[in-house]
């Protein structure tokens, strides 16, 4: 087990390294550089940015910059927003909780209505339940996510007038219950997608556990039915679950930028997409890295639990 | 394994290949939608009386069924069936294009990573898992901020977050093949190392990049339209079927056909090329292919 770690660890490290060099290329890509900012401003003569150029000590080498770049990033210093001199990494934090509160309720939502159409779309297979559910999550997995947020504008804010069209609160009232009638729309677009992946992962390691000898012997022991489902194989089904949860991270966050921007929701998604409106790029490159991060950290989390819960992948 | 295989009189391949795919009858359905649907795009635009650009100031927001605009009007008067059809003819010549730039991208580089392995191939490896590390969306308007907007750009950049999940394909098939017969017996020929890459272990891993590749176009249309949603994709006045719901949302109310002819076409050809991929990975892949 501890070599497990220690492997993936170092590699989780690598991919860190690598990542980092594709954000800092990325911000060295940006017109003028990291010295945007100065240049685009036009009061500032060629002498002023040769002069910030060596006080922000630009003309080092490269790989020099990206190590000093790098240091920084690890203590924390991630820059300033060019729009109001606030530090990034605290830009990115105000933005988090609305972020994580949106797909927190998609994910729970789609976890249980996913995994629920799955196993019962294993064990009932071929049956007209199974195959709607399959052309169904297709076509979930088809609809741009964007669309289906205007659509459910359209038919529960505009026609029915059921929900609200947008934004987090009611201006004035700040009440929980407020909060969750905002939630209900962009967290039900959201879990679209993230259902139907559930759906299909689950509906396929439902097919591979129940097709397995150990389920035969417990038939043939004469075990009733409903305690072979749940003490033998949903327990089994289950556990690849925890890698499609790490799997998923991206397209989730992916999805929630979409989402808050269709619905106003003020989250990481919606500051990203504002940020680049304002070619606010220490803002920008900071949430690619912030999101990379995550993903990587996710992924991580995912394979040390699988490995707690599995132990045949400890060893192999 | 059906027994439709195996009752057949010694099918080759390629045949119990095509009996597999037409049994997959979403994977027909798909293919005959993506026909009408290119028809359409390609021929469309001819058969109309109205350009797509052409602006009647006069007859802004002409509803659906009336009068001589099939599908109406949209703000500036313009036919939206027409531009439906200009749109899903840029949209997916996007797809196309950026699925073959990405296929091209993830062969060479899986080609090599496969074959070389080692220091070679873990770096090339390494590369293509911190690539996926970033959410595409993230990554896709991170370069789009940093470029001009428009149809080159649009497309070698969705190329550019979609050629990695084909490198690992070709890696994986790539290091294992490489040490067949066929391909040691290559070596022993003389062939250069590249010969053997490409003329030899390449096209015996053709049917999972074709699945790939496939799947690549339904990704590349889907990301095509969030890309021109969101304004950093193609540009108007040109149509896209994701820069025409850019302004659909202001006119939700008002106009709502605006927002729901461009996203039934996006929905209908992503699943359409969806069911394809599915439908070849079963055909293709006999050992896949569960009955």
């Amino acid at each position: 087990m501890a070599r497990y770690v220690v492997n993936r660890l170092a590699q989780a490290i690598m991919l860190l390294v690598i990542v980092s060099a594709i954000g800092f290329a990325l911000l060295h890509l940006a017109p003028g550089g990291p010295l945007s900012q100065f240049a685009a401003s036009g009061q500032m003569t060629q002498e002023d940015l040769d002069r910030v150029t060596r006080q922000l000590g630009l003309d080092r080498p490269l790989p020099v910059q990206y190590l000093d770049w790098f240091g920084r990033m690890l203590k924390g210093d991630w820059g300033k927003s060019y729009r109001d001199g606030e530090a990034v990494l605290s830009v990115i934090s105000s933005h988090l909780g609305a972020t994580l509160e949106l797909m927190a309720t998609a994910t729970i939502t789609a976890v249980l209505l996913g995994c629920w159409i799955g196993i019962l779309g294993a064990l009932r297979r071929y049956s007209l339940f199974d195959s709607l559910a399959t052309v169904g999550a297709m076509i979930a997995l088809s609809i741009p996510t964007f669309w289906f947020g205007l659509v459910t504008i359209y038919v529960f804010s505009v026609k029915l007038g059921w929900l609200p069209a947008g934004n987090r609160h009611t201006i004035g009232d700040g009440s929980f219950l407020d909060l969750l009638h905002h939630l209900i729309a962009p967290a039900m677009v959201l879990a679209l997608v993230e259902t139907a992946m559930w759906g299909r992962f689950m509906r396929s390691s439902m097919l591979e556990v129940i097709n397995q000898d150990y389920i035969r012997t417990a038939r043939a022991k004469g075990m009733p039915e409903w305690r072979i489902l749940t003490v033998h194989a949903l327990r089994n089904a289950l556990l690849p679950m925890i890698t499609v949860a790490g799997l998923q991270f991206p397209t989730l966050l992916g999805g929630a930028l979409v989402t808050e921007t269709v619905f106003t929701w003020p989250g990481m998604g919606r500051l990203f997409l504002d940020s680049i409106g304002y070619r606010d790029y220490p803002v920008v490159m900071g949430i690619l890295m912030f999101s990379a991060i995550m993903v990587l950290i996710g992924s991580l989390i995912a394979d040390m639990l699988y490995a707690v819960v599995d132990p045949r992948i400890r060893v192999g | 394994m059906a027994t439709a295989v195996f009752s057949a009189a010694q099918p080759t391949p390629s045949q119990g290949a095509w009996r597999r795919f037409c049994r997959h009858r979403l994977a027909l359905a798909g293919a005959l939608v993506i026909m009408v649907l290119v028809l359409g795009a390609a021929f469309g635009p001819y058969l109309l009386p109205f350009d797509d650009t052409y602006i009647d100031i006069l007859k802004r927001f002409a509803p659906p069924l009336s009068g001589a605009h099939i599908l109406g009007t949209d703000e500036l008067g313009r036919d939206v069936l027409a531009r439906l059809m200009m749109g899903a003819r840029v949209s997916l010549s996007i797809g196309f294009v950026a699925m073959v730039i990405a296929t091209v991208v993830g062969i060479v580089v899986g080609a090599f990573a496969g074959f070389y392995g080692g220091v070679v191939g873990a770096v090339l490896m390494r590369l293509v898992d911190a690539v996926l590390c970033f959410p595409t969306i993230f990554l896709l308007l991170a370069l789009a901020a940093l470029t001009e907007p428009g149809f080159v750009t649009t497309t070698v950049l969705i190329a550019a977050t979609a050629w990695m999940w084909v490198a690992r394909v070709v890696e994986a098939q790539v290091r294992s093949l490489r040490e067949r017969e066929f391909a040691v017996a290559a070596l022993a020929f003389g062939s250069s190392n590249l010969r053997i890459m490409f003329r030899e272990l390449v096209p015996n891993a053709i049917a999972p990049i074709v699945v790939a590749a496939t799947l690549n176009v339904a990704k590349a249309i889907l990301l095509e339209s969030y890309l021109s949603y969101l304004g950093y994709g193609v540009q108007p006045p040109a149509a896209s079927l994701g820069n025409m719901l850019n302004n659909a949302q202001i006119y939700l109310t008002s106009a709502p056909w605006l927002a729901i002819a461009p996203g039934i076409v996006i929905t209908l050809a992503v699943t359409s090329f969806n069911f394809l991929g599915d439908g070849l990975r079963d055909a293709l892949d006999p050992r896949m292919n569960i009955p």
